[in-house]
C-alpha cells in the first residue's frame, strides 16, 4: 500500500498574494511529492510498506523517518492554511485565552518560534499534556515524535518563502499568520483530540 | 593587560585554558578592565555580484552576502555584546541562549568568510581542476580527484535540509576529510580546517535552480577557485 500525496486542499492561486502559485508549483508540486516519492521507494518491499503513515513515523529513524515526517508535515500545513480564515471560536478561542491570554499573544509566540527556528524547520501550536503551545522543531521533526498533538504549523524551511518573500523570513510569518491561519483546521484537530 | 600576558592567551588558545594553569592569577586581576570585543565586519565580496554567472546569478549573490551573510554578522556582534554585559552584570541567565547564538552564527559569519573566497569567476582563477601539491594531496587521500569530486558532491547533495559540504585538512594525522555541515555548527569534529565549502542551504542556488539541488552542485564546481584552496592547504598544515 504505496503513501499517496493528497490533493491540495485549495486551488493553486488561492493563497495569492500570501503564498504565490509559483511556489505552491514547487513546494507541492515537488518538494512534498519528492518526499512521498523517497518513501515509498525507502519502505518498498518492507514491513513497513503496510503500515499507516503514522505508525511508520513512529517507528522510524534516519531517512524514511525524515521523508515520512516530511510528507505529514506538508498535508498538515496545507490543511491549517485558508484564504480569509476569521478568527478562533468556542473551546480553541477558550484554552488560547487560558494558555496564552489572548489571540495576539498566541501568535507572537508563533511568530517568535518561526523566525528563531535556527536553519529549516517547523513552528506549531500544539496540545501537550492537556495544555496549548508553541513549540518549534528542526527540519523535519514533528510533536508526533514527541507525544504532542498537533493543532497547526508552518513551514520555515527556505523554500516555504524564497520565491515569494527572499530572505525575509519575518513577513513570510506574519503575513501567513495574519491571512491565513485557518483556525477550524485547529479547531478540528483540537476536538480530535479529546 | 601586558604584552607577555596576551601572548600567553593567545598561544594557550583562550581564557579556559589558561584559566586552568592561572587561575589565581586571574582572580587577582578580575579588577582588570577586559578587552573591548572586537566588531566583526562583513567582508566586500572579491568579485562583482554577476561575476559567477551564469552558475550562480547576481540576484542570488546579492541577497546571498548583503542579508544573509550580513545578519550572521550583526547577530554574531549581539551576541558577543550580550555576553560582554552578562560578565559585566555576573547576570547568567540567558547564557545558554547567547551561546548558542554565538556557534550558530559564528559559524554561519566563518563558512561564508571562506565560500566567497574559494570562488572565482569561471576561467578567471574558476572551474577545472587542482593541481601541484593540492592535487598530489587529494589523488594520495582519496584516490582520484574524480573519487574526490563524487564524494563531495553526495555529501553536498544529501545533507539533511540546509547545511554545507566541506573539505577539510585535519592536523593530527595531516589528511583531507570531506564532511557535511548541517546548519552552520553541526557535525564537525574538532581539530579540522575547512579548506573548500559549499553552501547547501536553499537560500544559496532557490532563486536560480529551485528544488534541484544537484544541478546546482554541479554547476557550482564551475567557479572553484583551487588556487585558493590550494593556499588554504597550505596555511593549515603549516
Ligand atoms: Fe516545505
Ligand atoms: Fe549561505
Amino acid at each position: 500500500m504505496a503513501i499517496t500525496l493528497a490533493p491540495l486542499p485549495f486551488a493553486q492561486d488561492a493563497l495569492a498574494p500570501i503564498i504565490s502559485p509559483e511556489t505552491l508549483q514547487y513546494h507541492y508540486g515537488k518538494h512534498h511529492q519528492a518526499y512521498v516519492n523517497n518513501l515509498n521507494k525507502l519502505i518498498d518491499g518492507t514491513p513497513l510498506a503496510e503500515k499507516s503513515l503514522e505508525e511508520i513515523i513512529l517507528a522510524a529513524e534516519g531517512g524514511v523517518f525524515n521523508n515520512a515526517a516530511q510528507v505529514w508535515n506538508h498535508t498538515f500545513y496545507w490543511n491549517g492554511l485558508k484564504p480569509g480564515a476569521g478568527e478562533p471560536q468556542g473551546k480553541l478561542l477558550e484554552l488560547i485565552q487560558r494558555d496564552f491570554g489572548n489571540v495576539a499573544k498566541l501568535k507572537e509566540e508563533l511568530a517568535a518560534a518561526a523566525t528563531t527556528q535556527f536553519g529549516s524547520g517547523w513552528a506549531w501550536l500544539v496540545l501537550d499534556d492537556g495544555k496549548l503551545k508553541v513549540v518549534k522543531t528542526g527540519n523535519a521533526d514533528l510533536p508526533l515524535k514527541h507525544g504532542q498533538t498537533a493543532l497547526w504549523t508552518i513551514d520555515v524551511w527556505e523554500h516555504a518563502y524564497y520565491i515569494d518573500y527572499r530572505n525575509e523570513r519575518p513577513k513570510y510569518t506574519q503575513q501567513v499568520l495574519d491571512n491565513l491561519l485557518n483556525w477550524d483546521f485547529a479547531a478540528a484537530n483540537l476536538a480530535k483530540s479529546a | 593587560m601586558d604584552t607577555s600576558r596576551r601572548d600567553f592567551l593567545m598561544t594557550a588558545g583562550g581564557i579556559a585554558i589558561a584559566g586552568g594553569v592561572l587561575g589565581s592569577t586571574l582572580s587577582a586581576q578580575a579588577a582588570d578592565a577586559p578587552a573591548a570585543a572586537v566588531e566583526h565586519k562583513l567582508p566586500e565580496l572579491p568579485y562583482a555580484y554577476d561575476a559567477l554567472e551564469p552558475y550562480i546569478d547576481a540576484q542570488t549573490m546579492t541577497l546571498h552576502h548583503d542579508k544573509h551573510h550580513a545578519g550572521y554578522v550583526k547577530n554574531l556582534n549581539a551576541a558577543e555584546a550580550a555576553l560582554e554585559k552578562a560578565r559585566a552584570a555576573n547576570d547568567f541567565a540567558l547564557v545558554q541562549h547567547w551561546s548558542k547564538q554565538v556557534a550558530f552564527n559564528g559559524a554561519g559569519v566563518s563558512l561564508h568568510n571562506l565560500f566567497w573566497t574559494i570562488m572565482a569567476p569561471n576561467g578567471k582563477g574558476g572551474g577545472g581542476q587542482p593541481a601541484g601539491k593540492l592535487l598530489e594531496k587529494i589523488t594520495q587521500d582519496f584516490g582520484s580527484f574524480d573519487a574526490f569530486k563524487a564524494q563531495f558532491s553526495a555529501a553536498a547533495a544529501s545533507v539533511e535540509a540546509a547545511g554545507w559540504a566541506a573539505l577539510h585538512y585535519r592536523k593530527e594525522d595531516g589528511r583531507l576529510l570531506v564532511l557535511q555541515i548541517e546548519n552552520h555548527q553541526k557535525l564537525t569534529p574538532w581539530g579540522v580546517t575547512p579548506l573548500l565549502v559549499l553552501d547547501v542551504w536553499e537560500h544559496a542556488y532557490y532563486l536560480k535552480y529551485q528544488n534541484k539541488r544537484p544541478d546546482y552542485i554541479t554547476a557550482w564546481w564551475n567557479v572553484v577557485n583551487w588556487e585558493q584552496v590550494q593556499a588554504n592547504l597550505e596555511a593549515a598544515a603549516k
